[in-house]
C-alpha cells in the first residue's frame, strides 16, 4: 500500500462514516429519549432511497400504503384514547397531527402519480413521505410499552425490523436501484479525484450535527429533549410530556435517517434490505458513545467507515468480521471503564 | 356408509379409465416470493413449451402446475403432492437452488424422475439410484468459456472480484483450472456483498496488481458495482463475466461503464444474430415464436429457455419410454428415468443433450456462446 491509495482508502471510508454517523446520531437520539434501540432505523434511510428512485421514475413508491394504512390505524388508536378519557375536545389537534399530516406527502405523491417532478421536489416529498412512519410506529408500537424494560423494547423492535424488510420487499421488489446524482461535478484536490458527490455527503453530515448541536443548545424543544433523556421522572415533574417528546426525537431522527437515505442513493445500488447493515454499523459507532454521547459516537462512525475500507483492501473476505469484531473490545472497554452497570436502576 | 362411499369411488374410478393411461406431467416454479424474479420467467418458457407441444405422438399430456413461493418446504410438499395425489410420471423444476434439491430428494425417495432448471449437483438416493437430471449448463462450464476466450484476446494476468457467497465461490473455483491450463494469473480473490454500498477497497487492490482483465463474480443489479467503481478509478482494460450478468437491472445500472463486458450465454439469447448452421438457430426461433404466441410479448432472458428444453427432453424420453411401458405404473416411471439418462444428441434451445447415466449435467462447451454488451444490447461474438 502506498500513500495514494491509502488517501483514497480514508476518503471512501470517512464518506461511508459520514453516513453512519447521521444515522447513529438518530440512533443515540432515540435512545437516549426513549430507551428504545429502534433497529429498523437503516429501514427508513434505505425506504427514502427506494421512494425516491420511485418517484424519478414516475412510480408510486410503495410506502405510500404503507404511510396510509399507519395514519389511519394510529388515528383510530388515538380516537379511541379519546372517547375512553372523555376528551373530544382533542379531537381536531389528532385529526390534524395523525392522520391529514402524514398524509399530505402521500396524497401529494398519489395525485402527481405518472408526472416526474424537478428533482429538488421530489427529494423534499421522499423525504416528508417517509418521515412520519417511525412516529406513528412509535404511537402504534412502542407507545403503550413505553415503560417495558430496554431488552423489550429492543425485542420489539428487532421484530419491527423483520416486519419492515417484508414489507420493503413488497413494495420495492428484489431489485436494487440507483437514484440520479445529485451533481456530476469530480474536483481534482492536490491530484487526487474526488467525486462531490462525496464531499456533499461529508458536508451534510457536518452541517446537520452542527445545527443538531444548535438545537439542542438554544432552543426549547431541544432542551426539553435532553431533559427526557437525562431523567424521564424529572422531565416530567417540569411538565415535559414524554409521549410528545419521544414522537419529535423519532421526528428528528427520520429526518437524518432520511437525509442519509437521499444522499447515498446515487452513490450506491440500494435494496429494499440495504438499511440493516448500514443501520448496525451506525450501531457500532454509537457503542462507542456508550449509546449517550453525540460527539463519541460522531467519531466512532467515522472510525467504523475507516476500518470497513481498509479491511476491504486487506482482506475483503473479512471486511464485516473485523468491523463486528471491533465490538468486543469497546464492550470490554466500556464495561471496565464504567464499572458499575447502571442502566435498570432508574426503573425499580 | 363408508364402505360404500369408497366403492364407489373406486368403481368410478377404474370405470373411467381409459384403456391408454395419459402421461402426466408436474410442474413446480416460484411464482410468488423472493425468487419470483426468475420463477415467472420458468412460468412464461414452459408456457412456450405448452404451446409447442401438447402430446406424444397419439398420447395426451396432462400437465399440472404448482407454485413453490420460493420456499423449499413449500417445494417439497408440492413434489410429494404431485407424485402422491396426482400420480404424475415426471416432475419438473424449480427456480432456486434449494428449493430444487429439496424437489431432488422426494424423486429419489418416491422413484419419479425429475428434471431440474436450477443449476445443482444432483445427489443419489440413500441406495445410489439417480432419479434426477439437470438442465442448465454447470456454473464451471460456464466460467471455462470466459476464461478461454480470455486467453484467445491475450490476457495473462486477470483480477477476480465475486459475491461474499455460494456464487462468488462458484465462478472463483471455476476459474482456477481452467486459467492454470491457460497460461492466465488471477491475481486477486476479492469479495463483495450484495448490499455494501462501496467497493473503493477491493478494486485499488486489484488494480495495484496491474491485471489485463478484470473476471466479475457478481450478478444482475450489484453485478455492476464493480466496474462502475473500475471505471471512476480509471480502468479501461476488458471485462469478463458469467451469464449471471445477462439482465437488464445490470445494464440500467452499469450504463457506460459495462459497455463492452464479455460473458458467456446460452446461444438461445443471441438467437436472431446465429447463422443458420448453428444447432440452436432454427430450435430457438421455434421457441421465440411459442414464447411469444403464449405470453404476448419476445423472451428477453435465457431462464425460460431452461424450461422449453426440460420439455423437449421429456419429449424425447416419454417416446421412447411408451414403448416399453404404460404410462401411469411404475414401470413406465422406471422407463422414462432409463430413457432420460440415455438421452442422446437432442437438440434445445441452449444445448445439444447427451445425458449419460450417474452424471447430473448433459452439455458441452457448444451450450455457450460469448456475447458483448454494445449499446446496451448483447451482440454475438464467434
Amino acid at each position: 500500500m502506498d500513500a495514494e491509495i491509502a488517501t483514497i482508502l480514508a476518503m471512501d471510508g470517512i464518506a461511508s462514516g459520514a453516513i453512519y454517523l447521521l444515522i447513529g446520531l438518530g440512533l443515540v437520539l432515540i435512545f437516549a429519549v426513549t430507551r428504545v434501540i429502534f433497529v429498523p432505523f437503516g429501514d427508513i434511510a434505505a425506504f427514502t432511497g427506494l421512494s425516491l428512485a420511485a418517484l424519478e421514475n414516475g412510480h408510486r413508491p410503495g410506502t405510500v400504503g404503507l404511510v396510509a394504512v399507519l395514519a389511519v390505524l394510529a388515528t383510530l388508536k388515538e380516537t379511541a384514547l379519546l372517547v375512553r378519557t372523555r376528551e373530544l375536545h382533542r379531537l381536531p389537534h389528532t385529526l390534524l397531527f395523525y392522520l391529514v399530516l402524514p398524509l399530505a406527502p402521500a396524497a401529494a405523491i398519489w395525485f402527481t402519480t405518472g408526472s416526474v417532478l424537478p428533482m429538488p421536489l421530489r427529494i423534499v416529498l421522499a423525504l416528508a413521505l417517509v418521515l412520519p412512519i417511525a412516529p406513528l410506529l412509535d404511537c402504534l408500537v412502542f407507545r403503550p410499552i413505553a415503560d417495558a424494560s430496554v431488552l423489550l423494547l429492543l425485542t420489539v423492535a428487532v421484530a419491527l425490523h423483520f416486519a419492515l424488510d417484508g414489507l420493503g420487499l413488497l413494495f420495492f421488489g428484489p431489485e436494487g436501484v440507483r437514484t440520479q446524482p445529485l451533481t456530476e461535478t469530480v474536483l481534482d484536490i492536490g491530484g487526487f479525484i474526488v467525486n462531490a458527490q462525496t464531499l456533499l455527503i461529508v458536508a451534510a453530515s457536518i452541517v446537520f450535527s452542527g445545527l443538531l448541536y444548535l438545537f439542542f443548545e438554544f432552543t426549547l424543544l431541544g432542551k426539553a429533549l435532553r431533559a427526557t433523556a437525562i431523567n424521564r421522572t424529572g422531565a416530567r415533574l417540569v411538565g415535559i410530556r414524554p409521549t410528545s417528546t419521544a414522537s419529535k426525537a423519532y421526528l428528528l431522527g427520520s429526518l437524518l435517517a432520511g437525509i442519509s437515505g437521499v444522499l447515498i442513493a446515487p452513490a450506491t445500488t440500494m435494496f429494499y434490505d440495504s438499511g440493516f447493515l448500514i443501520g448496525l454499523k451506525a450501531f457500532v459507532g454509537a457503542i462507542f458513545g456508550a449509546m449517550a454521547s453525540y460527539p463519541v459516537t460522531a467519531l466512532g462512525a467515522i472510525l467504523v467507515g475507516l476500518l470497513e475500507s481498509f479491511a476491504s483492501f486487506w482482506s475483503s473476505a473479512y471486511k464485516e468480521v473485523v468491523v463486528f469484531g471491533l465490538l468486543i473490545p469497546i464492550l470490554l472497554w466500556r464495561s471496565l471503564s464504567l464499572g458499575e452497570v447502571e442502566e435498570e436502576e432508574a426503573e425499580e | 356408509m363408508k364402505h360404500s362411499i369408497a366403492a364407489a369411488l373406486l368403481a368410478a374410478v377404474v370405470g373411467v379409465a381409459p384403456a391408454h393411461a395419459e402421461i402426466t406431467v408436474g410442474f413446480v416454479t416460484s411464482q410468488s416470493g423472493p425468487a419470483s424474479s426468475i420463477g415467472v420467467l420458468y412460468d412464461k418458457g414452459m408456457k412456450a413449451a405448452q404451446e409447442y407441444a401438447t402430446a406424444v405422438g397419439e398420447e395426451k399430456i396432462k400437465f399440472i402446475q404448482l407454485d413453490d413461493t420460493s420456499d423449499p418446504s413449500t417445494a417439497t410438499r408440492n413434489a410429494r403432492k404431485l407424485i402422491e395425489e396426482n400420480k404424475v410420471d415426471l416432475v419438473i423444476g424449480t427456480a432456486t437452488a434449494a428449493s430444487s434439491n429439496a424437489m431432488v430428494a422426494v424423486a429419489n425417495e418416491l422413484k419419479v424422475p425429475l428434471l431440474a432448471i436450477s443449476p445443482i449437483t444432483v445427489a443419489p438416493s440413500d441406495t445410489g439410484e439417480r432419479w434426477a437430471i439437470c438442465i442448465p449448463q454447470p456454473p464451471s462450464l460456464m466460467v471455462k468459456v470466459v476464461i478461454n476466450r480470455a486467453k484467445r484476446d491475450g490476457v495473462k494476468k486477470m483480477a477476480y472480484i465475486g459475491f461474499i457467497d455460494a456464487w462468488g465461490d462458484l465462478v472463483y473455483n471455476g476459474a482456477k483450472k481452467p486459467a492454470e491450463d491457460d497460461g492466465i494469473q488471477i491475481t486477486t480473490n476479492e469479495r463483495y456483498a450484495r448490499t455494501d454500498t462501496s467497493v473503493t477497497g477491493q478494486v485499488l487492490k486489484m488494480l495495484a496488481t496491474k491485471p489485463d482483465a478484470v473476471l466479475l463474480g457478481g450478478a444482475a443489479t450489484q453485478g455492476a458495482l464493480p466496474p462502475l467503481t473500475l471505471a471512476e478509478r480509471g480502468y479501461k482494460g476488458p471485462l469478463y463475466g458469467t451469464p449471471a450478468l445477462l439482465n437488464t437491472d445490470f445494464i440500467r445500472i452499469g450504463g457506460k461503464a459495462v459497455e463492452g463486458v464479455q460473458v458467456s450465454a446460452g446461444p438461445v439469447i443471441v438467437a436472431e444474430q446465429l447463422p443458420d448452421t448453428h444447432f440452436s438457430k432454427k430450435i430457438s426461433m421455434t421457441f421465440r415464436d411459442d414464447y411469444q404466441k403464449a405470453n404476448g410479448a419476445p423472451p428477453t432472458d435465457g431462464f425460460s429457455a431452461y424450461s422449453f428444453d426440460s420439455w423437449l427432453i421429456f419429449l424425447d424420453a416419454a417416446k421412447r419410454a411408451m414403448a416399453k411401458a404404460k404410462p401411469g405404473t411404475p414401470e413406465f416411471r422406471t422407463a422414462l428415468r432409463d430413457a432420460v439418462f440415455t438421452t442422446k444428441d437432442v437438440v434445445g434451445t441452449h444445448a445439444i443433450y447427451n445425458f449419460k447415466p450417474g452424471e447430473s449435467y448433459g452439455v458441452d462447451e457448444r451450450s455457450l456462446v460469448l456475447v458483448r454488451l454494445v449499446n446496451g444490447q448483447w451482440k454475438y461474438e464467434p
